[in-house]
């Protein structure tokens, strides 16, 4: 019989306290909150053995247990109880089931297990309804159950029911056969819902389009047989928009190759020939990352993945496997990088938006709220990169009331691989037929099934619930230190990669093109529970899972070390040089194909519907009144969300751990948000890695060619303003798209993809790695149940990464002393199209900023001389709220007063306080280098506009007068109940 | 001179292993990162080393509580090891996640609890040495260093604080800047430790937990700030720094077999 522990916290309970605040805070007015930890133990134990247990797993000072038994308090009016449904990871009992095994020194059986859940009591006027709505609150249904009784049934049924979340599934079916003729309409509705079952419900999207099955129809027709299930499946994992990006690679228009080949890899391209023998890239486009040379001996690589669509469904989860997933990325680059920085990003509609809109028409499912959704993406990130011991000091967050259906998330890992590992190249694999096919890390389980063909499908109320997955950062640890500190250079293996969306479908399958096929027996695969069907084994997402191919003499020691670092290696099959990907379950082959077929079979689509641009319908913001008061105007910019401080981020995000960080997170005495860092990843070099990034989505609502160049200056500025070059610096494109089936939003598509290949050559700065998502649609229904579409702004993400040579030479945003000159480069123009300052005045307006180039590349270039030669004692560029935003930020950050004189504006000075034109800086130096620091950049645009103050004033003559402490309690305020 | 040895114990989310291995060894010491798995397999290596460290991480993720399930295993597997190294003139530290594990394990008293913001904190405080007797802290009066925990709320219940007062055992507290106290005022005393206590040792002075990181502030640009003290020393002409303040910590321990 199963059993339960309950376990009380006695002092400082912050859990309950936590927990009553925040029910408060969602309008729940709770007296109290007692939360209480539950284990349920399903394993026959004498009550002696179980007091044990309980002590082994709560602490002697601060807690007390119950075993088998119930509170007599009776200071609650509900009872409210959430735990996992069946199959959802819980990772604080599987710590809870080694803990036990390892006193008892005796395995837990199959069917015995260990499950956690969190009681609440609740005391307050409240009504079943009421809990009811707090359960719904505090849990998702899609990974989690409810159970509440009254206080009543609570004492007459002794307590909560003890209930075993184990997940049973018939055995299953080990085969099913497609029947292919079928009429073109049937085989539609096969590729939109999926293979239908015996009851005649459908498994869930292919995302296979008509042209696709057609081409499918045709090859099993000339085998003369019918595709069996997992085939099926796994072409259309193969073929789908997340794998092959199929847009991307779309014939458009008069670009024969494709957007992604005709522009963005073309630029990488251009721009190595011109660099010749300084070219730094190492391994681009080919790896899970990309890699450019840190210095001789080492590479550097970096990555930024999105996890859109599992974000919007469950917050926490779907941002904490984005960025323990991207962390695989890294250690499946090469031969196994280690991940020594995380990114992340999160775009999220406006936080104060509580307008419901929902998933379905009959308003039953409603879609998280903004803030709902940003909460639990922080924290997501918060988990997984603080628990992986990666430090996170990069990041950004933006607002928009469009990403409101479905919010974008950003997550990023920088890894760090020898050049050459006993004298072979470190970035290169290869799986060597006759190699073992070795799966490491987490058991398999449903998780995530149609991940990657549910990203190609927008969201509606029917995507699927398996696409929701909990990450276990510490299993994935184990793994990546077993892997990247000790087997690598060992050279016990010959490849590595992830196994990420499409599960080993994708990762075995594509490992297989090195060696040339392979053989998988389905059946060895670890399961999580038993019965798992033969289809689900092959497609599962489940975490933390890579796969390697270890040569049969190195099998023993590889297996033997995993074990010894508690992690779990299972050999599935062999990798082959027969050109056949063939799968196996129980003896019977479910799968054998052409490797070619499989990879290369798809038919390259066409798209040749570009259309122009559609000009929108916009207010030119000479309509907008110019205010009075612009002191008032910055302090209320200031608060704007995608200004305000989010230093509640940085400061829960570890960002020091592995003692590299040199440039922060929050810079100067008033802790500002910077938006470039710098690591240095060994202690006795002087070398740094510098990272920014640039993005822009407001632009796109005006032209996203100029959107998508201000992405790129703004990414690579920002390193120039740190102290970064651009003789060593490399971007990372993310294109978050929508509605790609929409001309208009093609012809957005190919105008951004444009200034990607324009600007990247331009500046010299290569392309290393990309991703693209493009279908971020929301369709759902609004309160009175009218169909809506919410699609995302077209976004572009473009990550920077450079290498700075000498650490000491880094720029901090902050001014460091009074009497300190202060000076703007570049030019101000009247751009205030898609500005901060505009969308507060409720327009979009017109005249967007534009890059040029050519002047950019002559100030970067200035600038990075000024700051070898150590004249520069801060620096910050202006980007989103332009100078007077850029002003404010740096004194708060030096939390020195300001005297400012721009002398002569040249058209409004609301304008010109708020215009977002790039390529600009302001930056504070040391009078004493006035002459020569004028004298680099002379024939530029240069103007000395004032100097720092020894007081807390902040004045901009004549426009704006206030203090540091009025920006510092505006700048902090959006934010500050976070 | 014989440098000390120093064990490491790296494992099941442990992270800051490298990190404090690099600062032994940049204070003098030889420094070997040992999985613990390693260790349980043959409990007498313990015996090759002078000091024992368990630096910070997640280990187990923090589930069941943090350094809770570590510390299970090491008392399920090698308590006897550790209890008969401790008894010879040894040294043990355990920083952040270590300290939570050496408080599991019982071998330094009381419980770090979550912090008051229910929240992990990243950031630098100012700690201030309390202690005469131990030996990881001597010479140090006031240090900067940074944190990052969200289980870092000291708590002991009275009796046993008042023991720990009797034996000298608080070596750091959470003060201000100038050294003053920080009477549990967020952020200078970050988490709400009782009487800011930032680090305690046993009552021998040998074994030492703290919250604080100093293997996070080796080399001078670690510092929080040190952008500001290097326009300083450049405008004054003067070279800049290359150690940072951290190693003083892990040089107390190298010296103490030195002397």
């Amino acid at each position: 019989m199963a059993h339960r522990i309950e376990i009380f916290t006695i002092v400082n309970d912050t859990k309950s306290a936590v927990m009553q605040q925040r029910l408060r805070a969602r309008g729940f007015m709770v007296e109290a909150a007692k939360v209480v930890e539950v284990y349920t133990i399903n394993k026959d134990f004498t009550n002696h053995n179980l007091q044990k247990i309980a002590g082994l797993l709560a602490n002697p000072i601060t807690q007390t247990c119950l075993t088998d038994n119930y509170t007599k308090n009776t200071d609650f009016d509900f009872a409210l109880e959430i735990g996992f449904l069946p199959g959802v990871t819980d990772n604080i009992a599987t710590t809870a089931k080694e803990t036990i095994e390892d006193f008892f020194k005796k395995k837990l059986k199959n069917e015995e297990s260990i499950h956690t859940s969190t009681l609440i009591f609740l005391k307050g006027k409240l009504k079943k309804e009421i809990v009811e709505k707090i359960a719904g609150n505090l849990s998702n249904p899609l990974i989690q159950r409810a159970h509440i009784k009254s206080h009543e049934e609570f004492a007459t049924e002794k307590g909560m029911d003890i209930i075993v979340p184990k997940v049973r599934l018939k055995p299953p079916k080990k085969i099913s056969e497609i029947d292919l003729n079928i009429s073109d309409e049937e085989l539609a509705k096969l590729g939109k819902e999926g293979i239908p079952d015996k009851y005649g419900t459908r498994r869930g999207p292919l995302a296979l389009s008509l042209d696709y099955l057609h081409t499918i129809q045709k090859y099993y027709k000339k085998k003369k047989r019918n595709p069996t299930d997992i085939e099926l499946e796994s072409l259309a994992q193969t073929w789908s928009e997340h794998c092959k990006h199929t847009i991307f690679a779309a014939e458009i228009d008069n670009i024969k190759e494709g957007l992604y080949k005709g522009y963005i890899k073309k630029a990488t391209e251009e721009i190595r020939k011109a660099k010749g023998k300084n070219d730094f890239c190492i391994s681009v486009f080919k790896d899970n990352s990309g890699g450019i040379l840190f210095d001789k001996d080492w590479v550097i690589t970096d990555k930024v993945e999105t996890h859109n669509s599992p974000s919007a469904l469950d917050p926490f989860g779907g941002s904490i496997t984005g960025i323990v997933g991207v962390n695989r990325d890294c250690i499946g680059f090469g031969k196994g990088a280690k991940p020594i920085i995380n990114r992340y990003g999160f775009c999220v509609g406006l936080p104060d938006d509580e307008e419901t809109i929902y998933r379905d028409q009959k308003l039953k499912i409603k879609a998280l709220s903004p803030k709902r959704i940003l909460e639990g993406v922080i924290e997501g990130v918060n988990a997984g990169g603080n628990q992986s011991g990666i430090p996170t000091p990069q990041g950004f967050i933006h607002f928009h009331k469009d990403y409101k259906g479905k919010p974008l998330v950003f997550a990023g890992t920088i890894g760090l691989i020898p050049r050459k590992i006993h004298n072979k190249p470190g970035w290169k694999k290869r799986a060597k037929p006759g190699d073992k096919i070795v799966i490491v890390g987490g058991r398999t389980g449903q998780d995530g099934i149609h991940g990657a063909t549910f990203s190609s499908e927008a969201m509606t109320t029917s995507s699927p619930a398996t696409a929701v997955q909990i990450g276990d950062p510490i299993t994935q640890k184990k793994l990546s230190d077993a892997i990247v500190k000790e087997a690598r250079d060992k050279e016990l293996y010959n490849s590595i990669t992830d196994c990420g969306a499409g599960g080993i479908s994708c990762s075995v399958a594509e490992m297989a093109k090195e060696s040339g096929g392979c053989v998988v027996e389905l059946e060895k695969m670890p399961l999580k529970y038993p019965n798992l069907e033969p289809w689900k084994i092959w497609l599962s997402e489940s975490q933390e899972r890579m796969t390697l191919a270890v040569p049969p003499k190195k099998l023993k020691e590889f297996q033997k070390l995993m074990e010894k670092r508690g992690v779990e290696s299972t050999v599935i099959g062999e990798f082959t040089k027969n050109k056949r990907c063939i799968v196996k379950y129980e003896n019977t082959t479910v799968m054998d194909m052409e490797m070619d077929f499989l990879h290369n079979g798809l038919p390259k689509k066409k798209l040749q519907i570009f259309a122009p641009q559609k000009s929108l319908p916009l207010t030119f913001p000479s309509r907008i009144v110019e205010p009075s008061n612009l002191t008032q105007t910055l302090l209320e910019i200031l608060q704007r969300p995608n200004i305000a401080s989010y230093e509640f981020i940085s400061r829960q995000y570890d960002h020091n751990v592995q003692g590299g960080v040199v440039l922060q997170p929050l810079q100067g005495k008033g802790k500002v948000n910077a938006n470039t860092s710098i690591t240095k990843p060994f202690p006795d070099s002087k070398k740094g890695i510098i990272l920014s990034q640039g993005i822009n989505p407001a632009y796109s609502f005006i032209d996203t060619y100029h959107m998508a160049a201000c992405a790129i200056d703004t990414a690579i500025r920002n390193i120039i303003a740190a102290g970064g070059t651009l003789d060593h610096l490399a971007l990372m494109d993310n294109f978050c798209w929508c509605s790609p089936n929409e001309p208009e939003r093609l012809g957005q598509l190919k105008a951004a993809t444009k200034a990607c290949y324009d600007y990247a050559t331009r500046y010299g700065t290569p392309y290393i790695s990309g991703k693209d998502s493009m279908f971020n649609d929301f369709h759902g229904f609004d309160e009175k149940g009218k169909a809506i579409k919410i699609s995302a702004p077209p976004t572009l993400l473009i990550s920077s990464i450079g290498v700075i040579g000498d650490i000491t030479k880094a720029v901090s945003l902050d001014p460091k002393f009074s009497g300190d000159l202060i000076y703007l480069i570049g030019e101000t123009k009247e751009e205030l199209g898609g500005s901060e300052y505009i969308a507060h005045q409720n327009f979009i307006g017109n005249s967007v900023p534009q890059v040029d180039a050519e002047l950019a590349i002559t100030i970067y270039r200035q600038l990075e001389k000024a700051i070898d030669k150590r004249f520069i004692a801060s620096a910050l560029s202006p980007a989103i709220g332009g100078l007077a935003v850029t002003l404010a930020k740096k004194a708060i950050a030096g939390q020195l007063g300001m005297e400012i004189d721009f002398g002569k504006i040249p058209f409004r000075k609301d304008f010109f306080l708020f215009s977002e034109s790039q390529s600009r800086f302001i930056v504070t130096i040391d009078p004493k280098n006035q002459k020569e620091f004028e004298k680099l950049f002379k024939g530029l645009p240069l103007q000395l506009i004032g100097k720092i103050t020894n007081d807390q004033n902040f004045i901009i003559k004549g426009i704006i007068s206030t203090n540091i402490a009025t920006l510092n309690q505006h700048y902090r305020k959006t934010f500050s109940s976070w | 001179m014989v440098k000390p040895k120093v064990i490491v114990i790296t494992g099941y989310g442990i992270n800051s292993e490298e990190e404090t291995a690099k600062s032994f060894e940049k204070a003098g010491a030889a420094a070997e990162i040992v999985h613990i798995n390693d260790l349980i397999g043959n409990p007498k290596k313990i015996n090759n080393y002078q000091i024992l460290a368990f630096p910070g991480g997640f280990a187990y993720g923090d589930d069941t509580g943090s350094g809770n399930a570590l510390a299970n295993k090491i008392k399920n597997n090698i308590q006897n090891e550790i209890l008969k190294f401790i008894a010879k003139d040894r040294l043990v530290i355990g920083i952040c996640n270590g300290f939570q594990i050496l408080t599991n394990i019982g071998l330094l008293p009381g419980v770090l609890m979550h912090n008051n913001t229910a929240r992990l904190e990243c950031r630098w405080v100012w700690l201030k040495n309390t202690s005469q007797k131990c030996i990881w802290t001597r010479d140090i009066n006031l240090i900067h260093l940074p944190i990052a925990h969200g289980e870092g709320n000291f708590y002991a219940p009275p009796e046993m604080l008042k023991k720990m007062k009797q034996h000298d055992q608080i070596a750091f507290k959470y003060v201000n800047e100038n050294g003053s106290p920080a009477d549990r005022k967020f952020p200078i005393n970050p988490n709400g430790a009782m009487e800011d206590i930032a680090g305690i040792c046993d009552p021998t002075g040998r074994i030492f937990g703290m919250m604080p990181h100093p293997e996070r502030f080796f080399s001078f640009e670690n510092e929080d700030g040190w952008e500001l003290k290097k326009e300083k020393l450049i405008r004054e002409n003067k070279p800049l720094p290359k150690e940072g303040d951290g190693l003083k910590i892990f040089r107390n321990a190298v010296e103490y077999f030195n002397s």
